[in-house]
């Protein structure tokens, strides 16, 4: 028996997790209307006065991200160990670490860009400077590539699981301490008017080690939990 | 000795810590030991149950 | 084979590891129990009392060994992890899960006593210190091991996960710490030094000494003593645990 390249069964999961979201395209919207809500809630507890939001503005964009992001991890393989989709990947002949990356790909595509269209209109309403704006943008797509990558990781450890949200939240948010730190604080340094390459340039070199090694321990953890 | 317990005026900082210290490993000392009591009880109920049923077939 | 890869098998296999403990937990515990008592009266009552903080800085005794145990757990916890991943030995597994839960006793012992002691010296109970907050995001790298250890319905698959956790947790714990410290000089916070500029003194570094040796004991009893339940439970259905069931008293050892 003959099987496809290695390229050709990416695409095709590629081609199949796109159309899915695309039948189901009013999902994607959801985890930038939970951001939306988690940012307004910060106006009615702190008050309107635009100097002390904008002070905190930044910090609080990426916590509704993270937030938003955190929900959306559950449906990363949901679907598709439910239905048994998910064995079968595990039993193809194709390295498992490159189907996964390219489903986590998708998932970033379908819930982390949705958040990072509307990140502008959350900075407008908290009064962030203009200037911060392309900052808050680069970081943003940094650390919502980072984040996906972990949380894929953390996901198929708990894959089993039917009731895994709280679990899920303790095992991923240790592994996003470093990377909140370094987009929030670029983003602060840079509305202090601070040098703030230093914190994206680690960002995107932690960004290139996950890209690497996330995929193989995300294909790890789910022979662990797939036996 | 009323100097003792008030360590320079730290007293109830110190003492406290030593305290936590104390409970935290008492807890830690009994956890097993109630543990094993459960475990050993389990077994002893399932080797009790086996031995019925094959009392019954037999 | 020689003696010593002879003596790593027999010890690896559950009934003489289950005795071995039996014999060396109660020791353990004993060792511990004297010197840790040695070392608490000796930093209590010996030890003069510092020349800045005066008697307040005995909190030390216990903060320093907790901290060096919470991450000495997790070294532990993450060694015999990755010897449960790759040799899958049964032991390794079970030493690795109940590191877990004495590691995050200590940890959280640490946190305590360090506002505890930040209270009297910095005026305040928290502060966003690097220390602090890498001991923190340590306390919930363990609890995460235990949450997905105690979630998962088969016990050796459970180890497994747990303990691929416990390894992805140990590359994060470096990262972390660089990170909130890089954080902290960015935040410009009040600069805190955790031991003050004074020399430690031989006379106060005994007690800690002693102490960082009791807790070191006590881990491993611990370890063993825990280790032993779930072995037991783990085996349940094998020869050797139900002869121990029988020969125990009813409820008692």
């Amino acid at each position: 028996m003959r099987y496809g390249t290695t390229r050709s069964a990416c695409a095709a999961v590629i081609r199949r997790d796109l159309l899915l979201t695309w039948r189901r395209r009013g999902d994607a919207l959801n985890p930038a209307l939970f951001a939306i809500i988690v940012v307004v809630m910060f106006p009615l507890a702190l008050g309107p006065e635009p100097n002390q939001l904008a002070n905190i503005s930044a910090g609080i964009v990426f916590v509704a991200v993270l937030l938003a992001g955190l929900l959306a991890l559950d449906t990363l393989f949901r679907g598709d160990h439910e239905d048994g989709t998910l064995e079968q990947i595990v039993l193809s002949p194709h390295p498992l670490s490159m189907l996964l990356a390219s489903k986590i790909l998708v998932h970033w595509l379908s819930t982390a860009l949705p958040l990072i269209v509307v990140s502008p209109l959350l900075a407008e309403m908290l009064h962030l400077p203009r200037q911060v704006m392309p900052v808050l943008m680069i970081s943003l797509i940094l650390a919502t590539l980072l984040l996906s990558l972990l949380g894929a990781v953390c996901v198929a450890l708990t894959i089993g699981m039917r009731r895994s949200g709280m679990l899920l939240a303790l095992l991923v948010l240790p592994l996003y301490v470093p990377v909140l730190i370094f987009a929030a604080g670029a983003c602060n340094a840079a509305q202090l008017g601070l040098p703030f390459l230093a914190p994206l340039l680690w960002l995107g070199a932690a960004l290139a080690l996950a890209l690497v090694l996330a995929p193989l321990a995300c294909a790890a953890a789910l022979r662990i939990s797939i036996t | 000795m009323n100097e003792l317990f008030s360590m320079g005026g730290y007293g109830s900082y110190v003492w406290s810590s030593y305290a936590i210290f104390a409970v935290a490993l008492l807890i830690d000392y009994l956890a097993p030991k109630l543990r094993n009591r459960q475990v050993i009880a389990d077994l002893r109920g399932r080797m009790k149950r086996q031995q019925r049923r094959q009392e019954k077939s037999a | 084979m020689n003696t010593l890869t002879l003596w790593f098998h027999k010890f690896g296999s559950p009934p003489t590891f289950f005795r071995v403990t039996a014999l060396l937990s109660p020791w353990l515990f004993g060792a511990a129990f004297l010197i840790g008592l040695a070392g608490i009266y000796w930093g209590l009552f010996v030890a003069p009392a510092d020349y800045q903080q005066s008697d307040a800085y005995r909190i030390i005794f216990i903060h320093v060994p907790c901290a060096w145990m919470g991450l000495f757990a997790y070294i532990f916890m993450a060694v015999n992890a990755f010897i449960a991943l790759v040799w899958r030995i049964k032991i390794s597994e079970i030493l690795a899960m109940t590191s877990a839960p004495v590691g995050a006793f200590f940890t959280a012992v640490t946190l305590a006593t360090g506002s505890i002691w930040g209270k009297p010296m910095w005026g305040t109970w928290w502060t966003w210190d690097a220390r602090l907050t890498s001991e923190l995001v340590l306390l919930f790298l363990f609890l995460g091991v235990i949450g997905l250890y105690n979630a998962i319905e088969d016990r050796r698959q459970a180890a497994r996960a747990a303990a691929f956790l416990a390894l992805v947790g140990i590359v994060n714990v470096p990262i972390v710490h660089f990170s909130v410290s890089w954080w902290n000089t960015l935040h410009q916070g009040s600069t805190v030094r955790l031991l003050g500029p004074s020399r430690i003194d031989s006379s106060m570094l005994w007690p800690l000494l002693l102490l960082a040796l009791a807790t070191h004991i006590w881990f491993f009893a611990s370890v063993f003593a825990r280790s032993r339940v779930s072995l037991l439970e783990l085996e349940g259905g094998k020869e050797w645990a139900r002869d121990i069931a029988l020969a125990t008293e009813h409820g008692h050892e």
